[in-house]
């Protein structure tokens, strides 16, 4: 059929210019009905994941795909590559996107009755920009799109609490600029000394210009705007206040999303750009990165036991759980790095799980503080099973998702030699119980007098499908991690280290 | 801010400059690709004038000329003609924007590629111009209190 | 003292650009007025973008715009007499650069009108003190505080 071979020949460009033009045409098909925009978010969101689960299995099958936007050549033109890093890490965004979508209609129309239109506008956008950053071979489209997955993530932190969240934006925003334009600062260095911007063609041109200074200062540059980017300690500050103050399904969506493709993004300049043995050998970045890593996993735990708030807790445990990714990322063995690149995706399906549970209960009765949350296991079983699956996932209890990524990231400190990151994964895994635990024991084992006339009042069923779906896929892929370790990760990493060749 | 008009010296200079600004901001728009111009700095220009007019004789004739339904379906209507051109070039074999294959003048690939630059840059011009517009109407304050009222009341629809 | 000023007058632009750039840092982080900080943003991406137009420049090199260009087909596809021209493109790379930089201070100064709505006020201190008076339910010192009032 005509039709359908002009569809997969071009999929990894529409995979960012549907949710462009949905975007933009949201307002107008707004006009007509405000639910109408749901509808059509959701179809949008749909069509994305057939086109990334499309693209990821044609990559696992036949290899990379590189697609020539305008029909110019590199290192002329700019490029579309999707290999096994870009397929896997869209596939994630499109499906969390999906989720989100499909449990943002209640609670839009309870927190912002006035603004669906707007949010559902830059939802699509958000995830524009995140697909565009993911998929892109060329640095400087790279950073066209930070800037627009920045600015839409402002403007949906913006939307939430009143007074709390326009502060919360305008602090990410003054820090996401800095960040930003550090980028962009060394984007212009490596474009000085190589005169090209093609991630693919830089491989090439980099290795004999290592000793340049300028080569150098550009590392710099770039490590420090991707720490801003991904909220490594001590660069986490606009992190907590931006998660608790969004709306409920935005939090969600920039806590399983941002900090995952800033992660993503600094896999690729470390891997790619600049090739394994700059990182590694020369000026063993990867080494401090480990242990600015281990710092932000100790610091995120213990920062997350002193808080009340549900979601400021969750936001710093997210701080913790990036320290794991970027812990397996810097050990840069094979083993480590698998279990750092699986940990992106069991965090993005835990944490999502967990700010959306957190939304739910705010839907339903308005409380926030843990403290208060006695006698929730009975109102709400569904939803509290849900966080309860998934907190024991994040302390990593073994037949769920979360057990598999901290095995992978123990063994490869125990291969580099390094047992200090052993205790650290152990030390922080009894830190996520003492705060999980202590939600856990609110809502099941409150106050008994309190607990007998409560009648069972649950979210409704829009919000419960998606918390269940991820619920049952982090036990799923903690029970089957074969798929993704054996398929994805385990080339994947082969490659990223140089040691072996993508298909 | 009402009832106080700026002099007749001021009013009359620039309901003459207006049009000519906006020439102005199309000849940017049409030669980017050939001097220096293009699509964001001609909307801008466009902005500038339509926002020069508002600042000059007040929100009430700002708005008339250039009302937020205008505004809005500018703005969907500009990066929708930008998508829909590449995917045009989609639909004719090439690659997204690759504007060569698409068969307008058979015989001369490169002259095809330069007139759809040009209607890109033009979608890109509309809704910038839509932008600058509604950027400036929304963070002006309201002049009166009738307008107070009215801004309010559109907030809570 | 005739080494340092070589130095500087070899490489100026990279100076010039560096001053600029820690000029607008340190305005986004030393100053307590919001507006202060989002202009201070404004001059670190203008230093940023002047270091990228100075790697454009070449000796003797005009303006990169095609000679007889739009005369006809022909001519612009033939030979222009050669003439040096500096390279376009990191031009065209800050022109994107500058509709990102401006749409980040269009989004700032939204937020900054809708915190002075909110607040009363624009100075970093005094919104800080704001915030933390609203909090009592998550702040076990001001829980008590309001208890021991009442």
């Amino acid at each position: 059929m005509i039709g359908f071979d002009l569809i997969t020949d071009h999929l990894p460009v529409l995979t960012v210019v549907i949710p462009l033009i949905a975007g933009f045409l949201t307002p107008m098909i707004g006009w007509i009905d405000r639910r109408l925009c749901w509808y059509w978010v959701m179809l949008t969101m749909f069509a994305v994941l057939l086109m990334t689960s499309s693209n990821l299995y044609t990559v696992i099958t036949s290899g990379t795909i590189h697609y020539h936007l305008g029909g110019w050549t590199p290192p002329i033109g700019i490029e579309y590559v999707i290999d096994l890093l870009n397929g896997f890490v869209c596939l994630i965004i499109a499906f969390i996107g999906l989720m989100v979508g499909i449990y943002s209609i209640e609670s839009i129309k309870k927190e912002l009755p006035n603004k669906i239109i707007p949010f559902y506008s830059i939802f699509l956008l958000l995830i524009t920009g995140l697909m565009g950053m993911t998929i892109t071979g060329d640095i400087f489209n790279f950073y066209v799109f930070l800037e627009i997955s920045s600015l839409t993530a402002y403007a949906l932190i913006a939307m939430g609490d009143r007074g709390d969240g326009v502060v919360a934006s305008f602090n990410y925003l003054i820090m996401g600029t800095v960040a930003a334009s550090f980028i962009l600062l060394g984007i212009g260095y490596l474009y000085a000394v190589t005169g090209s911007l093609n991630i693919a063609d830089m491989q090439g041109l980099l290795p004999s210009i290592y000793d340049n200074k300028v080569v150098l200062a550009a590392l710099a540059f770039f490590m420090v705007g991707f720490s801003i980017k991904v909220g490594l300690f001590p660069l986490h500050a606009w992190l907590p206040d931006a998660y608790t103050h969004a709306p409920s399904a935005a939090s969600a969506l920039i806590a399983g999303l941002m900090t995952k493709v800033g992660a993503y993004a600094m896999i690729r300049f470390m891997f790619s750009v600049f090739t394994p043995e700059f990182v590694i050998d020369i000026t063993r970045m990867a080494e401090i990165l480990t242990w600015a890593a281990a710092l932000a996993i100790i610091v995120g735990s213990v920062l997350a036991i002193a808080q009340s708030d549900i979601k400021r807790m969750l936001a710093y445990s997210s701080i913790s759980q990036i320290g794991y990714i970027l812990l397996g990322v810097g050990l840069a063995n094979v083993i480590g790095m698998q279990g750092g690149l699986l940990h992106i995706l069991n965090h993005s399906l835990m944490k999502c799980a967990l700010f959306l549970v957190a939304g739910a209960i705010f839907y339903k009765t308005g409380i926030r503080n843990l403290h208060q949350f006695q006698g929730l296991g009975k109102k709400m079983p569904v939803t509290t099973t849900v966080f309860l699956i998934a907190g024991l996932s994040m302390i990593g209890v073994p037949g769920t998702v979360g057990f598999t990524s901290k095995w992978y990231l123990a063994l490869g400190s125990i291969n580099a030699g390094q047992w200090i990151f052993v205790i650290v994964i152990l030390i922080s895994s009894l830190l996520n119980i003492v705060y999980f635990w202590r939600v856990f024991d609110n809502i099941w084992f409150g106050h008994p007098h309190e607990v007998e006339h409560i009648k069972r009042d649950e979210a409704p069923l829009s919000m419960l499908i998606p918390m269940v779906i991820l619920a049952v896929l982090c036990i799923f892929f903690g029970l089957f991690a074969y798929y993704p370790l054996h398929y994805v990760l385990e080339p994947l990493s082969n490659a990223l280290l140089g040691i072996g060749v993508l298909p | 801010m009402s009832g106080i008009q700026e002099s007749v010296i001021i009013r009359t200079v620039v309901r003459i400059m207006v049009p000519f600004i906006q020439i102005f901001a199309l000849y940017v728009i049409m030669h980017g690709s050939s001097g220096p111009g293009g699509g964001f700095q001609g909307g801008v220009i466009f902005g500038a004038s339509i926002i020069l007019y508002t600042m000059i004789y007040g929100h009430k004739e700002g708005k008339k000329r250039m009302s937020d339904k205008l505004s809005r379906i500018l703005s969907s209507s500009g990066v929708a003609i930008f998508a829909l051109t590449g995917i045009l070039c989609l639909v004719f074999g090439g690659m997204f924007l690759q504007y060569g294959v698409v068969p307008l003048l058979p015989d001369d690939p490169a002259q095809v590629s330069r007139l759809l630059i040009d209607v890109v840059e033009i979608g890109i011009g509309i809704t910038v111009l839509a932008v600058m517009i509604s950027l400036f109407f929304d963070i002006s304050p309201p002049e009166t209190e009738e307008e107070e009222l009215v801004a309010s009341e559109e907030a809570g629809q | 003292m005739s080494g340092i000023i070589e130095i500087i007058s070899a490489e100026f632009n990279y100076w010039i650009y560096v001053t600029l750039m820690m000029i607008g840092f340190y305005a986004m982080i030393a100053k307590k007025n919001l507006v202060k900080k989002v202009i201070g943003a404004n001059i670190f991406q203008t230093a940023i973008f002047l270091f990228y137009i100075s790697l454009a420049e070449v000796k003797g090199g005009t303006a990169p715009i095609l000679l007889h260009g739009h005369e006809g087909a022909d001519v612009a596809h033939g030979a222009v007499n050669e003439v040096i021209y500096v390279n376009p493109l990191p031009h065209v790379l800050i022109l994107t650069a500058i509709v990102v930089a401006v749409s980040t201070t269009a989004v700032a100064l939204a937020l900054i009108i809708k915190i002075y709505q909110e607040y009363g006020s624009l100075e970093e201190d005094v919104i800080l003190a704001y915030r933390r008076q609203l909090q009592p339910e998550f702040s076990e010192y001001a829980r008590q505080k309001q208890e021991g009032e009442q």
